[in-house]
């Protein structure tokens, strides 16, 4: 029925089969609508939320999805400024992932603030000092980035692309998107950075706070590094999602290997300085507040397990995993690998957000648990099936995958 | 880090040993600033009918609470159990933890007297500066604000109320300063040197044991000026370098103990110079 749409010289699922999927996930999508609705109309007081824990599920989930969308910015680094030419065959993806990611962090934002119409203040009134203003600037732009990086995927579409003036439209787009892919690596990369430097500058919460460098806590670094150490792999575990989805080859595996080097590189510097800093912190930070390495963890659910969990098994362990070429280069190793480091990272921005502040400063004070509601994870999922609707359009109707046709339909190689 | 230093410093001294726990303070802060107590029924919102409940006052994490009294116990077994309690207002830190995070400057430190303003119509309730603070001064607005019918008869019109979605905190009761400063000036005095007294918080006028004491910390006609010097003063977490304008004090070694960490060995990470007055 919509055939004529699809990618040149593609197979795609029929329209019926295609409706039901689509249909599935508007309905997940909407059950989350009704939660933010409930945000919106009754207050945040629908949620899990207190005046204990300010940030929660939310705010996990938001730092989660764009150290993982991280992917995006950096591929396109290595793609278009490095000229790594293996990396186009899953750009697009990786543009996609990206676009999905922030856009879902944006909305999850809208829910998440007191006063979302006031959320332009952050322009209208910035103040500079704060890492949050940075957040806001660098959100924002890097969405429109993607935006950008986006549009010549959909100009490109087969039907729209036989209009001569939207052809060259994409065509020139093409061209330039190297100056975006830069523009993007460096709001990405203060993005990510002031997201950790949001938790090092706070004095007042031993469990994050960091010295740093110049005005950059640890943290800054660290983000930046854990992000870019996860994201590309992310990207590679969508593919192959995508792959056991529709049943086709998307990617060759020899890209998705390039991607896991790239990631398992990153992500052995950062877990070098991810524990250099936590034994600094340990060690020279905390006593001279008064505190213990102990003292930082309580019970089950701020147990020591969370860390050693986040620094070791979805840490040490992905990362040697992913820079050994004989472990990377078998097809269920490197997705366990990835797998492993993607919970790594989104551990890591959980403890970092909620340990910080379940942490009692005041000795008399007691730790205080929090549970997300049903309402926090109706809106999360929702922001998943929004990314799950986004990449279904996108792989029906636009040329995603470049090797698609050589994989699937053509002999050789 | 930095302590911003005014010449005028308004700060509180709070006698442990005197106060009783009976949560005067509480509720004259409640009623002086025009705090919604929390409803659980909100007859406005036809959505909120439909589905949920509100949380009411029980929910002691969502209730808005500017000054909330802690109660402190040595940890001994009886017969040598010891209890105190401990009011704990906005500490009005000297190096706030909550300023420079604000994304949109809806908070400072930047008026004559050194309290840290709270500006409702700029805060856009990121709830970045609830995270910063570890005094847990600051509140959030969970729900649309409700007085049961009768109550609001009793809002006070010098102090705006807040709407949902905004972080509040206490302001050692900003008006009554204003107020002062007017008073001040209508007498021919100074508002730039209020006598001690003529500027006065809701909590220390209505504390029956007058545990609570406030006043310029820098004025030395002030009661605070000495009492903050004491052997027994002492501020919550001062090693994290916070300067807070808010003075406990006891003649209890434990209670005193209690207002920093004192689990490891080390030295003061960036704490203060001025660490009195």
């Amino acid at each position: 029925m919509d055939s004529k749409l699809f990618p040149e010289g593609t197979q795609r699922c029929s329209f019926g089969q295609y409706l039901i999927w689509m249909a599935a996930l508007t309905g997940i999508f909407l059950w989350g609508l009704y939660a933010a609705v409930l945000v919106l109309y009754n207050g945040i007081g629908t949620t899990g939320l207190d005046n204990y824990f300010g940030f929660g599920a939310w705010i996990t989930f938001d730092l989660a999805v764009i150290a993982l969308g991280a992917g995006a910015f950096f591929t396109g680094l290595l793609k278009y400024i490095l000229k790594i030419k293996q990396l186009e065959k899953i750009i697009n993806l990786t543009v996609v992932v990206g676009f999905c990611c922030y856009a879902g962090a944006m909305l999850v934002l809208v829910l998440d603030v007191g006063q979302p119409t006031r959320a332009w203040f952050g322009y209208w009134h910035p103040n500079v000092h704060s890492m949050l203003t940075e957040v806001i600037f660098c959100i924002t732009c890097y969405l429109t980035v993607l935006i950008i990086e986006f549009v010549p995927l959909i100009l490109e579409q087969k039907q729209l692309n036989k209009i001569p003036f939207i052809h060259a439209l994409a065509h020139n787009m093409h061209i330039n998107m190297a100056l975006f892919a830069g523009i993007g690596a460096f709001l990405s990369t203060f993005h990510q950075g002031s997201l950790g430097g949001m938790y090092g500058v706070l004095i007042g919460r031993p469990f994050a706070f960091r010295e740093g460098f110049f005005i950059w806590p640890w943290t800054f670094f660290l983000f930046v590094l854990s992000a870019v150490g996860s994201g590309p792999v992310f990207t590679v575990l969508i593919a192959t999602l995508m792959e056991k989805i529709t049943g086709k080859k998307l990617v060759d595996f020899k890209t998705k290997a390039l991607m896991g080097k790239i990631a398992g590189s990153m992500l052995c510097v950062y877990m070098f300085f991810k524990i250099l800093d936590t034994w600094a912190w340990a060690n020279g930070y905390l006593p001279s507040v008064g505190l213990t390495f102990d003292d930082m963890f309580y019970g089950f659910i701020y147990g020591k397990w969370l860390m050693w969990t986040e620094i070791v098994l979805c840490g040490v362990v992905p990362a040697i995993m992913l820079v050994t070429p004989s472990i990377r280069n078998r097809p269920g190793l490197l997705y366990t690998a990835a797998i492993l480091d993607c919970i790594g990272v989104s551990l890591n921005r959980y403890i970092f957000t909620v340990q910080t502040i379940a942490f009692p400063a005041m000795p008399f004070d007691s730790w205080q648990k929090y549970y997300p509601n049903w309402v926090e994870y109706a809106t999360s999922i929702m922001i998943i099936a929004f990314g799950f609707i986004v990449l279904s359009l996108a792989y029906r109707y636009l040329p995603l995958f470049p090797q698609e046709r050589k994989l699937n339909y053509q002999s050789g190689e | 880090m930095q302590v911003k230093e005014f010449k005028i410093k308004w700060g509180m001294v709070i006698d442990i040993d005197k106060c009783t726990g009976c949560g005067a303070c509480m509720v004259g802060c409640q009623v002086e600033n025009n705090i919604a107590p929390m409803t659980k029924k909100d007859p406005y919102n036809y959505v909120q009918a439909l589905t949920w409940d509100r949380d009411d006052a029980a929910n002691k994490l969502k209730v808005l609470t500017w000054l909330t009294v802690y109660e402190l116990s040595n940890g001994a077994a009886f017969p040598n159990h010891e209890t105190a309690y401990l009011p704990r207002p906005c500490m009005q830190c000297g190096n706030p933890a909550c300023v420079p995070v604000c994304p949109v400057v809806a908070t400072e430190k930047n008026e004559e007297g050194g309290i840290v303003s709270q500006i409702y119509p700029r805060c856009i309730g990121c709830r970045y500066c609830m995270a910063a603070c570890p005094y847990h001064a600051r509140y959030f607005n969970w729900w649309d604000p409700i007085w049961p019918e009768g109550m609001d008869k009793g809002l006070s019109p010098s102090v705006s109320v807040r709407p949902r979605g905004v972080v509040e905190k206490c302001n050692f009761c900003h008006s009554r300063y204003l107020d002062a400063k007017n008073k001040a000036r209508q007498d021919g005095g100074d508002p730039m040197n209020l006598p001690d007294g003529a500027y006065n918080t809701a909590c220390a006028d209505i504390c029956p044991t007058k545990a609570i004491t406030f006043g310029d910390l820098n004025n030395p006609e002030h009661k605070v000026h000495e009492l903050a010097k004491s052997k027994n003063a002492f501020r919550l977490l001062e090693k994290l370098g916070l300067a807070p304008q808010v003075y406990y004090m006891s003649e209890r070694e434990w209670v005193r103990k209690q207002g920093d960490n004192y689990n490891a060995d080390g030295g003061d990470h960036g704490a203060p110079s001025n660490s009195h007055g």
